[in-house]
C-alpha cells in the first residue's frame, strides 16, 4: 500500500517533470481559476460578516432623543411603546452608555473618540421588536411624540443586504462551477498528454494484468500533484495580498461601516483546506476524465 | 483427432523426461482452453463462426491460416480483449466470456503474452522491463531482484540486463519479451506470431526457447506463418479459415498434410 503511494507519487512527479511546459501552464490556470474563486469567496466572506453585524441591531428601533426632552416626556413615551403589540423590551441609553458602546465598535481605533470635547451623541430609546415588519408601524407611531429629534431602523437596509449576500453567493457558486469545470477540463487535457506519451506503455501494463486503478495511479498522482500546487501558490497569493488589504485599509473600513474585515489569519486557515481539497479534487477529477477512454475495455 | 492430442502431450513429456508431470498431465487430462460453438462476427465480416476446440494442460500448439481468417480473433476472445457473440470459452478453469471487466486484470496474469513486434518499453532496461511485469502485480522489490534474474538466465540474456531495448537485437529482444511473459509463472503463454520478425536462425532460437517453457508445463497456442518451423516441429496444428476451422491434427503447416516429415 505504502509502496504502491510512492511508486505513484515518484511516477507522478517525473510526469509532471518531464512534460513541465504544460504541467506549468495548467498550474497557472488552476492557480487563476483559485484567485477569482478567492477573491469571490473573501467578498462572500466578508459582506456576510457585515449582514450579521447590522442584523445584530436588525430587530432594533433607536429613538433619538432632543436634548431638551425631559425625563418625563422620555417615561411617557417608553410607557406607551411598551404596551404596544410587538414590542418586547423598550430601554435608555444615556449620552455616555452611547459614547462608550461606539468606541467599543470601533476597537482599536476607539482612542480616537477620546478626543472629543463634549459629548456629541445623543440620547435614545431602544425598541425591541418582535419582527423587523412591524418596526414601520411603531416607528410612525413614536414619531408622533414630542422631544423625539430622529429615529432610527433597518428594516430597508437588511432586506437590501439580504438581497446582496443571496445574490454574491449564488453568483459565486455559479461562477465556481464553472470555473471547477474548466479547470478540471485543463488538467485532464494536460494529462493526456501523458497518457498518449505512455499508450503503448498501458497497453503492455493492461496485457500483464495491471488493475484499472494501478495504471490510473501514477496518472491519478499527477493530476493531483498539479492541483496542489495550484492551490498551495493561489492560498499563498490571496493570503498575501488579503492580508496587505487588511492591514492598509482595514481601519478605515471599520471606522466608515463600523464594522471589521475578516482577520487573515481566520481566513488563510479555512481558504487553505477549502482550496486544497478543491485542487486537488479538480486534479483528480481531471485525470480521471482523460483516461477514462483507454481503461474501456 | 484425440489420438493427436495424446500423441502431442506423449511427445512433449517424453521429450521432457519428466516424469512426475507425465503422471501428472494424465492423472487430470485437463483442458486448459475449451472452446464451445464460440461465433464471433464484425459488423460487415465473420471473426469466427461456430468454433469448438479443446487445448490440454501442457499442449503446444499452433494457430495457422491466412490472413483475417481468425486467428487474432482466436487469441484476442482468449485474452478478453473482445467478447464473443456466442459460446462458451473456458480458460485455465474460468469461464472468460462471464468474466466482468473488473476481474479481467487478475485473470489476464494467468496468461502470459508474447507479439511479433515484441512489445519492450524503450526507456526502460532489460532488467526494469521484465521487473516491470512483477510491479504491475504487487511483488515486493526484494522478489523482483530475486526472481528477473533467474528468468534473464533461463532465456539466455543475462549479459544484457542494463541494456535498453535498441540496443538489443532483434532475437535478443523477444527473449526478454519472453521473460517478461513467464515471469509470474503463468499457464498458459499466447504467442502471436513471435518469429515473425526474425531471422531463420535466430526464429529456431526461439522456438527452442518456447518449447523449452512447453516442456516445463507450460500450455503454448502460437500463431504462425512460419511453415517450415511448423512442419519441423511437429506439434499439434489448427489451422482457421474464413472463421472455421478446417483441420486440426499434429504435423505440418499445408492443409494436405498431417505426414511428419523428419
Amino acid at each position: 500500500m505504502l509502496s504502491s503511494m510512492t511508486y505513484n507519487l515518484k511516477q507522478g512527479f517525473m510526469q509532471i517533470f518531464r512534460n513541465r511546459g504544460m504541467s506549468l501552464a495548467s498550474i497557472f490556470s488552476i492557480t487563476a481559476m483559485l484567485l477569482i474563486l478567492g477573491l469571490f469567496f473573501v467578498i462572500t466572506v466578508n459582506v456576510n460578516l457585515f449582514t450579521e453585524a447590522v442584523k445584530q441591531d436588525y430587530d432594533q428601533i433607536e429613538v433619538f432623543l432632543l436634548d431638551e426632552t425631559t425625563q418625563e416626556q422620555t417615561m411617557k413615551i417608553m410607557a406607551q411603546v411598551k404596551a404596544m403589540d410587538g414590542v418586547t423590551d423598550v430601554t435608555y441609553r444615556t449620552e455616555a452608555e452611547a459614547l462608550e458602546i461606539m468606541k467599543e465598535r470601533w476597537g482599536e481605533s476607539g482612542y480616537l473618540l477620546d478626543s472629543l470635547g463634549e459629548n456629541p451623541l445623543p440620547s435614545s430609546i431602544l425598541i425591541t421588536v418582535d419582527t423587523l415588519e412591524q418596526a414601520g408601524a411603531i416607528a410612525d407611531f413614536v414619531g408622533s411624540f414630542e422631544g423625539v429629534e430622529d429615529i432610527q431602523y433597518y428594516q430597508e437596509t437588511v432586506e437590501k443586504l439580504t438581497e446582496v449576500t443571496d445574490f454574491l453567493q449564488m453568483a459565486a457558486l455559479v461562477i465556481m462551477g464553472f470555473l471547477v469545470v474548466v479547470s478540471v477540463v485543463v488538467v485532464s487535457n494536460t494529462v493526456k498528454l501523458t497518457v498518449f506519451a505512455r499508450a503503448k506503455e498501458i497497453e503492455i501494463m493492461k496485457y500483464i494484468g495491471a488493475t484499472n486503478w494501478f495504471i490510473r495511479g501514477p496518472f491519478l498522482a499527477e493530476g493531483i500533484l498539479i492541483g496542489l500546487m495550484a492551490s498551495l501558490v493561489s492560498t499563498a497569493v490571496i493570503s498575501a495580498v488579503y492580508g496587505k488589504i487588511v492591514s492598509t485599509i482595514g481601519s478605515q473600513v471599520l471606522a466608515i461601516v463600523s464594522c471589521p474585515l475578516i482577520p487573515v489569519s481566520y481566513l488563510a486557515g479555512n481558504m487553505t483546506v477549502i482550496f486544497l481539497a478543491l485542487g486537488m479534487s479538480i486534479g483528480a477529477w481531471g485525470s480521471i476524465v482523460s483516461m477514462r477512454r483507454f481503461l474501456d475495455t | 483427432m484425440i489420438r493427436n492430442k495424446v500423441e502431442n502431450g506423449l511427445y512433449c513429456y517424453a521429450y521432457g523426461a519428466e516424469k512426475g508431470a507425465v503422471s501428472k498431465y494424465f492423472a487430470k487430462g485437463k483442458k486448459m482452453i475449451r472452446f464451445e460453438n464460440v461465433t464471433k462476427t464484425y459488423k460487415s465480416n465473420v471473426g469466427l463462426d461456430n468454433v469448438s476446440v479443446h487445448i490440454k494442460k501442457g499442449d503446444f500448439v499452433f494457430l495457422v491460416g491466412p490472413s483475417g481468417a481468425g486467428k487474432s480473433t482466436f487469441i484476442k476472445l482468449i485474452l478478453k480483449e473482445i467478447d464473443a457473440d456466442e459460446g462458451s470459452i473456458m480458460v485455465a478453469g474460468q469461464e472468460v466470456t462471464e468474466l466482468s471487466n473488473r476481474k479481467i486484470p487478475q485473470y489476464r496474469r494467468r496468461l502470459g503474452t508474447v507479439f511479433q513486434d515484441f512489445r519492450l518499453l524503450p526507456k526502460k532496461t532489460v532488467f526494469e522491463n521484465v521487473a516491470f511485469a512483477m510491479e504491475v502485480i504487487h511483488k515486493t522489490p526484494r522478489q523482483i531482484r530475486k526472481q528477473v534474474p533467474q528468468i534473464l538466465s533461463l532465456v539466455g540474456i543475462s549479459d544484457k540486463a542494463h541494456k535498453y531495448p535498441d540496443e538489443l537485437s532483434a532475437g535478443e529482444q523477444q527473449r526478454v519479451a519472453i521473460a517478461r511473459a513467464i515471469v509470474n509463472n503463468p499457464t498458459v503463454l499466447i504467442a502471436d506470431e513471435p518469429t515473425g520478425n526474425l531471422d531463420p536462425d535466430t526464429a529456431w532460437e526461439i522456438m527452442d526457447l518456447l518449447e523449452q517453457i512447453n516442456l516445463r508445463g507450460t500450455t503454448i497456442v502460437m500463431v504462425t506463418h512460419a511453415k517450415d518451423i511448423v512442419d519441423q516441429m511437429k506439434k499439434r496444428v489448427i489451422a482457421i479459415d474464413s472463421g472455421h476451422i478446417v483441420r486440426d491434427e499434429s504435423g505440418s503447416y499445408g492443409f494436405r498434410g498431417g505426414e511428419a516429415d523428419a
